[in-house]
Formats: C-alpha cells, sequence, structure tokens
C-alpha cells in the first residue's frame, strides 16, 4: 500500500484474515464456510494484542471471559492452556467463536479498534477451542463435591447448557430436561452446520455429560412433567431456558400454501433433521429452484444460503427496510451476497399466489420507503401505494421472527409473563414469580444472541448457588 | 431407547405395537399422541396413542404401512428398540357426558377414535360408533370399539363385511331415522372427515375431527402442522390436534399433507429395492 512514512517505527501486524472456502465451491456443500486459523497464523494475530491494564473487551463480553490472558497464552504457543483459561468463563468456546457477534461486544471495545482493526478475539477464541478438541486433548476439571442439592434445568440451548455447567461445577446434581431428541438447542436446530459444525455442538454437549450434567431428550416440560412435579420429585430450583421458540407468520393471504415454511421448520428440517442428506436421511425438504426468504436478520441469512446449498437457482432475501437497518451480522450478509443471493430491499410481501392444487408460485410485493424512525430507533418503512410486482417463487421461508412459546409457563401456575408471553423476572439473577424458579435467555428477553443467553444463565447460577447455599460467587 | 413389548399384525397393512414408556403411559390422556422417531437417520412421525398400561408402563401405537418409515417400523419386533419416543404431546380430548355421541373411525383412523370413544363411554355418554374401511380385511379393532360403545356398526365400502357403503351414508340413517345426537367424532382419512362435517353442519350438531397433518417438532416451534380453522391458522400440535370439524378448511390440509409426495415415494422405493436387494 502506498503509505507515506514520515518516520521509522515498529512495524505494524494487520489483522490476519481467516482463509474460507471459495463462494463458488462452497454453495454447493455444507461443509463450513471459515476454515480458522493454522497455529503461526494465531500466534501472529495474538501478538496484535497490548495487553491493556484495563481491557475494554472483558467489558465487552457478557461472560467476561478472560481475553488477554487467554490471547497471551496463544501468543506463547501455549495452546492448550489458552482453551483452559477461556473454558472457566465460558464452557461453550468453539461455539462463542463462530456466532457471538464480536463486533458489537468484545472487539467494539478493544482499544486497537480506535485507530484500526481489533484485535481477532472470536477468530482467537475458536482457534484455541478447535486445537484442543482435535488433538483430543481435552480435560475434565476437577469438579467440587456433591453438596446433595437438586436443580432441573429446562432447555438444552445455549442458556441451559452453560447454567448446567456451572452449576455441576458447583457441586449440583444438574439434570437437563430437553423437548426434542437431541440437545444444542438452537445451536443444534437452528444454526446451520456451514456456519457451527454439529459435531462440535455435541463435543461440547458431551464435555458437559462428562462433567456430570444429565440430560434427558425427548422431555417436554409441562407435557410430560411440569415445574411442580419437578419439585415434588425433589428438585431444589427450576431453570427455564426454552427459548423463544415459536414462528412468527406474517397472517397475508395465501401464507399457509404448500412450499411456505417457517424458518424454524426449514432450518429445522436441514439442520436437525439433516434434510440437505435426504434421502440417507428421511426427513424431507423442498428443494425450490426460486426460493425467497422474508426477512433481514441471522436467521434469514441462514435460510436463504441454506436454499443456495439445497441448489436454488434464484434465491432472495425480500425485507422491508435498507441494507443499514439490517438486523444480521455484516459478516452474514457479506458471505451471502458473496454466495449470489439477490436482496430485495425495502420491499415487502402482501400476498402469496398459488397453483390449483396450493403450491405457491409467486409472492406479489410492494416497495417501501423510510418514513420517520419507529420505537426501535430504525426508520420505519411505510409502502409506496400503487407499486406492487410479482416474484415468481416455488419455495419461501418466512424469518421476521418468533415468539414466546406458552407450553411451559401456561402449565405453571403463579409464573407471570409479559404481555407477549415471555417470563418476568427481577433482575439478572433470573428469579421468578415463583419461588425456586429461574428463567433466562430468549424466554425472557425474546429472540437475542447465544451469548446473551449464556450470560444469563451464567448469572442465574450465582443466584441459584447463593439461595440454596448461601454463598456468593464471582 | 423405548423397547418393543409386543407387536401384532392387526391387518395385511395395519400394525399394532406396546412399546415402554412408563412416564408418557401414566402421564397420557385420550386423544393426546407421541412423536416416534425410529433410528439416527429416522423422521419423526407423530402417532396417536391408543391405549396405555400404567402398571406394565406401556403405550399402544397403531399405524398403518404407507411409507418407508412405517415399513421400518413393521419390519421390527417385540424386544427391538425405537431410538426416540416424545410426548405426550397435543390437548387431550374434551371429556364430559354429552348425552348421545356417535363415534366414527376410518381405516387406520379407528385407532385413534378407540381411546376417545372408551373415555365418553365411561363418562357416561351413550355411544354408537361406526367404523369403516375399504374392505374386510382392513377392519381394525372391532371387538375393542364393540366392547367401548353402547352399539357398533361397521361399514365397508365394497360390502364385503357389514354395511354396504362409507361411513357418512351410515350417520346419514342415524340422523334420518330420527336419532338425536349431541356429539359427534369423526377421525380417518382427510375426505371421509370432510363429508362427515358437510353432513353434520346442517343439523348443527358438534362435530370433532382429529387432524394428521405433518409435524416436526410438535411443541409448537415449526408451524408445519398448520390448519386453518374458523379461517385463523393454528398448529395441530398444540392447539389440536382436534379441532371443530365444521370450521376446518379440509381442502387446504389435503394440500399441505400433498408437499412430499414424491420425496416420500423416493423414499420409500429406495428402501424397498435396498430390503428386496439381497
Amino acid at each position: 500500500m502506498a503509505e507515506i512514512a514520515t518516520k521509522p517505527k515498529k512495524e505494524k501486524i494487520p489483522r490476519q484474515a481467516m482463509p474460507e472456502q471459495d463462494p463458488g465451491d462452497r454453495v454447493k456443500n455444507f461443509d463450513e464456510v471459515p476454515c480458522g486459523y493454522p497455529p503461526e497464523t494465531a500466534i501472529l494475530e495474538a501478538k496484535r494484542c497490548i495487553q491493556c491494564k484495563k481491557p475494554g473487551c472483558v467489558e465487552g463480553c457478557p461472560v467476561d471471559v478472560r481475553i488477554p490472558e487467554f490471547i497471551l497464552q496463544i501468543a506463547a504457543g501455549n495452546f492448550l492452556g489458552a482453551a483452559r483459561t477461556l473454558k472457566e468463563t465460558n464452557c461453550l468456546p468453539a461455539v462463542c467463536g463462530r456466532v457471538c457477534p464480536q463486533e458489537d461486544q468484545c472487539e467494539k471495545t478493544c482499544i486497537l479498534g480506535k485507530k484500526g482493526e481489533p484485535v481477532a478475539i472470536g477468530r482467537l477464541e475458536r482457534f484455541a477451542a478447535d486445537y484442543e478438541r482435535d488433538r483430543g486433548a481435552v480435560t475434565i476439571p476437577a469438579v467440587a463435591a456433591p453438596n446433595g442439592k437438586k436443580v432441573a434445568v429446562i432447555g438444552a440451548g445455549p442458556s441451559g447448557l452453560t447454567i448446567a455447567g456451572d452449576l455441576v461445577k458447583l457441586g449440583y446434581d444438574v439434570t437437563v430436561f430437553e423437548a426434542l431428541h437431541k440437545a444444542g438447542g438452537v445451536l443444534i436446530y437452528g444454526i446451520p452446520e456451514f456456519r457451527l459444525p454439529k459435531a462440535i455442538v455435541e463435543a461440547e454437549v458431551d464435555y458437559l455429560k462428562q462433567l456430570g450434567v444429565k440430560v434427558v431428550t425427548n422431555a417436554v416440560v409441562g407435557r410430560l412433567k411440569t415445574i411442580d412435579d419437578l419439585f415434588a420429585e425433589g428438585f431444589d430450583a427450576v431453570y427455564v431456558a426454552v427459548g423463544a421458540g415459536a414462528p412468527v407468520f406474517m397472517d397475508i393471504p395465501g401464507e399457509n400454501m404448500s412450499g411456505i415454511y417457517s424458518a424454524n421448520e426449514y432450518l429445522t428440517r436441514s439442520n436437525l433433521m439433516k434434510a440437505y442428506r435426504f434421502p440417507e436421511y428421511d426427513t424431507p425438504i423442498v428443494r425450490g429452484k426460486n426460493v425467497a426468504v422474508i426477512g433481514g436478520g441471522n436467521v434469514a441469512m441462514d435460510s436463504v444460503r441454506t436454499a443456495l446449498r439445497l441448489g436454488a437457482e434464484n434465491a432472495y432475501i425480500i425485507y422491508r427496510r435498507s441494507e443499514v437497518e439490517m438486523p444480521a451480522r455484516k459478516e452474514e450478509v457479506h458471505h451471502a451476497k458473496e454466495e449470489g443471493v439477490q436482496f430485495l430491499l425495502l420491499t415487502n410481501p402482501v400476498e402469496y399466489l398459488g397453483d390449483k392444487d396450493g403450491w405457491v408460485t409467486g409472492v406479489k410485493c410492494i416497495r417501501m420507503e423510510l418514513g420517520e424512525p419507529d420505537a426501535s430507533g430504525r426508520r420505519s418503512p411505510v409502502p409506496v401505494p400503487g407499486s406492487e410486482f410479482v416474484i415468481d417463487v416455488d419455495t419461501v421461508v418466512v424469518a421476521v421472527g418468533t415468539m414466546a412459546n406458552p407450553i411451559v409457563p401456561s402449565t405453571t401456575p403463579g409464573l407471570e409473563t409479559n404481555r407477549k408471553g415471555y417470563i418476568i423476572t427481577k433482575g439478572e439473577s433470573g428469579e421468578t414469580s415463583r419461588r425456586g424458579v429461574y428463567a433466562g435467555g430468549d424466554i425472557v428477553t425474546g429472540s437475542a444472541t447465544v451469548i446473551l443467553a449464556m450470560g444469563a444463565g451464567r448469572k442465574a447460577a450465582q443466584a441459584i448457588h447463593q439461595a440454596l447455599s448461601g454463598v456468593t460467587t464471582e | 431407547m423405548s423397547s418393543i413389548v409386543s407387536k401384532e399384525n392387526l391387518s395385511e397393512s395395519v400394525v399394532r405395537m406396546d412399546i415402554l414408556a412408563p412416564e408418557i403411559a401414566r402421564k397420557r390422556k385420550a386423544g393426546q399422541f407421541v412423536i416416534l422417531k425410529v433410528n439416527e437417520q429416522g423422521e419423526r412421525i407423530p402417532l396417536t396413542i391408543v391405549e396405555s398400561d400404567g402398571e406394565q408402563g406401556t403405550i399402544t401405537i397403531i399405524f398403518q404401512i404407507v411409507g418407508k418409515t412405517t415399513a421400518l417400523m413393521a419390519a421390527l419386533n417385540a424386544g427391538d428398540d425405537i431410538q426416540d419416543v416424545q410426548g405426550p404431546l397435543g390437548n387431550p380430548t374434551e371429556i364430559e357426558n354429552f348425552g348421545h355421541v356417535v363415534c366414527i373411525g376410518g381405516g387406520v383412523g379407528v385407532g385413534v377414535i378407540y381411546p376417545i370413544t372408551k373415555a365418553l363411554k365411561e363418562a357416561g355418554n351413550r355411544v354408537t360408533s361406526i367404523i369403516g374401511a375399504r374392505t374386510k380385511s382392513l377392519i381394525i379393532l372391532e371387538e375393542e370399539m364393540s366392547a367401548a360403545s353402547n352399539e357398533l356398526i361397521v361399514a365397508t365400502d365394497d360390502g364385503s363385511y357389514g354395511v354396504h357403503g362409507f361411513v357418512s351414508n351410515v350417520l346419514q340413517k342415524l340422523i334420518d331415522g330420527g336419532e338425536k345426537i349431541d356429539h359427534v367424532y369423526a377421525i380417518g382419512p382427510v375426505p371421509m372427515m370432510k363429508a362427515i362435517a358437510n353432513l353434520t353442519r346442517p343439523y348443527g350438531i358438534k362435530t370433532i375431527v382429529s387432524l394428521n397433518a405433518i409435524m416436526v417438532d410438535a411443541t409448537g416451534m415449526c408451524g408445519a402442522c398448520r390448519v386453518s380453522v374458523a379461517g385463523k391458522t393454528e398448529f395441530t400440535c398444540v392447539d389440536g390436534p382436534e379441532f371443530d370439524g365444521h370450521q376446518v378448511d379440509f381442502d387446504l390440509l389435503a394440500n399441505r399433507l400433498r408437499m412430499y409426495c414424491e420425496q416420500e415415494g423416493q423414499s420409500y422405493e429406495r428402501h424397498r429395492c435396498g430390503s428386496q436387494g439381497n
């Protein structure tokens, strides 16, 4: 680069890029897109960290990972040490290194970001966790002696797994009840293989099992047993982390036609049920040629990139605002564009058209323009009268958000929820209106991120520990 | 893992199985169902719990061999395992003493109507049951239905057994004969349920149907099973499976049930070739 050096100074190491699969190749497979740092690149990147005395990165992390410490270990080539440092505060580092929005958290508050590019903390986290797992070097830390207290966790997603790990280490007898046949929650059913390989999630769950966490699958709390049943069985506390699993539809004409999916269904078929490997796996999925995904969040990006990998010739994102307002991570939008996704922005579906068998053939859209900022601070989209047009599609995925699933709240007398059905908690402890019942993650906040759900699990673990053992941890 | 305790062929294509699932057996109520996943590669399919035995810890399911998964299950025997059994799911049937109820089951739907029939009779209703199938060999649970009803009428499409005709013809005759009917429960193929609902609508007889929509998670997460009832979208898994038959959009249901016809055929074909190949 033609930078004019006024005086000689120490050569700066640039932020290290992570190698990734070529877009042309990767749309034909479900393998992970980024390939991870090789050790020498990780060391180089780690050396960029200036080891701040008051590290901003740690303040930006919802689970307080000791970031400078693990980075220093990587810089010194002590990769396994780095992994262990990570795991002291984060039981899912291989997951977080991949799916955390670091640009809004640790990397946002990295001092290097003020003048240049922040340290690639997420990539380093991923590197250390992968290094340990790939070498079979995962060790099981000593846990406290059993304290005779039992805690039930409902939901084996990021929040439930985090609290389970924290409490089992403190000596609790922890049982996680999962409704589906596999643990992991959104990490298993929602996030695609090309962004988070399922073998990694399975390894993280196995790690927790080795720590002593019991995982009971196929257990729909609210149907098989209620929270009151759990107390009757001898549990001393219950943590509700059932997520915001119910899909939102737009309630426009034709939305129930064949070929129209919720993102939850589309992704669950592909990820949890491995429909992308049909007929080797038995669950089918429609391999549409012209696929429209409605929405502009990460789930929409996951859906549209899945559609491409399932063979779509045209894969559209239809989003009612402009790219600036898109809630998806920039990296996801970038990857989607590289892969050939067509973005129809300032566009909103108003109706679906279908054939005589009730299969969707088109989506009628209307152009939008941005008006005044709304409650979210984003400029609200307003339809442009008379601007309707039709896009030919054979498959649609509706990815406009999720809402609370009522199964647990509706079967737990005295558990207070808000107008939208989310559980009301007292501050960060996760305490609910029911004594001994705690809640956290998306069922409290509405759909958010993996790491925020984990942070809620961490804080509830501390609150439960204090309530049951009278001990404050920090 | 849940092991199969016993298995019996009810007809050439209908199988009955008792599966060990003690917690579900204790908890389940009439009208509820389970999701089964046979093995690692398997799909998740909903099946009604026909009966349960709290002491033995077993639940009974009845299914018809219609595709790969059911064929795979039919090949299993007592002592074999089913990888995943999740339940009980769905809302239980609202059981009350309505007076005179008519319970109608078509084909393998008889397995679904049976627990409801039994519960309604136990609640003090006078129960008239009508069960039907294409032909005599496909009639299932005749004895059980007879024991659970005050009166049982059997019909076959081809006249090989019982009344010659459809179950809807039998119901029409009951109505024409001046029978006072307070409630109708109709469970079977979509065209049958639609015909029954159309028949009872002008008489204002409350008609409950149990829908067999395609499901994945069956806990309200995916919306695969959405149906339109009174113009409103409902999820069969958590809002149903029973709905007011007069309000259900049966054509939409029938369309959505055909969504994977091609893949289901492909999967079944591949399975049959594979199992016959050596």
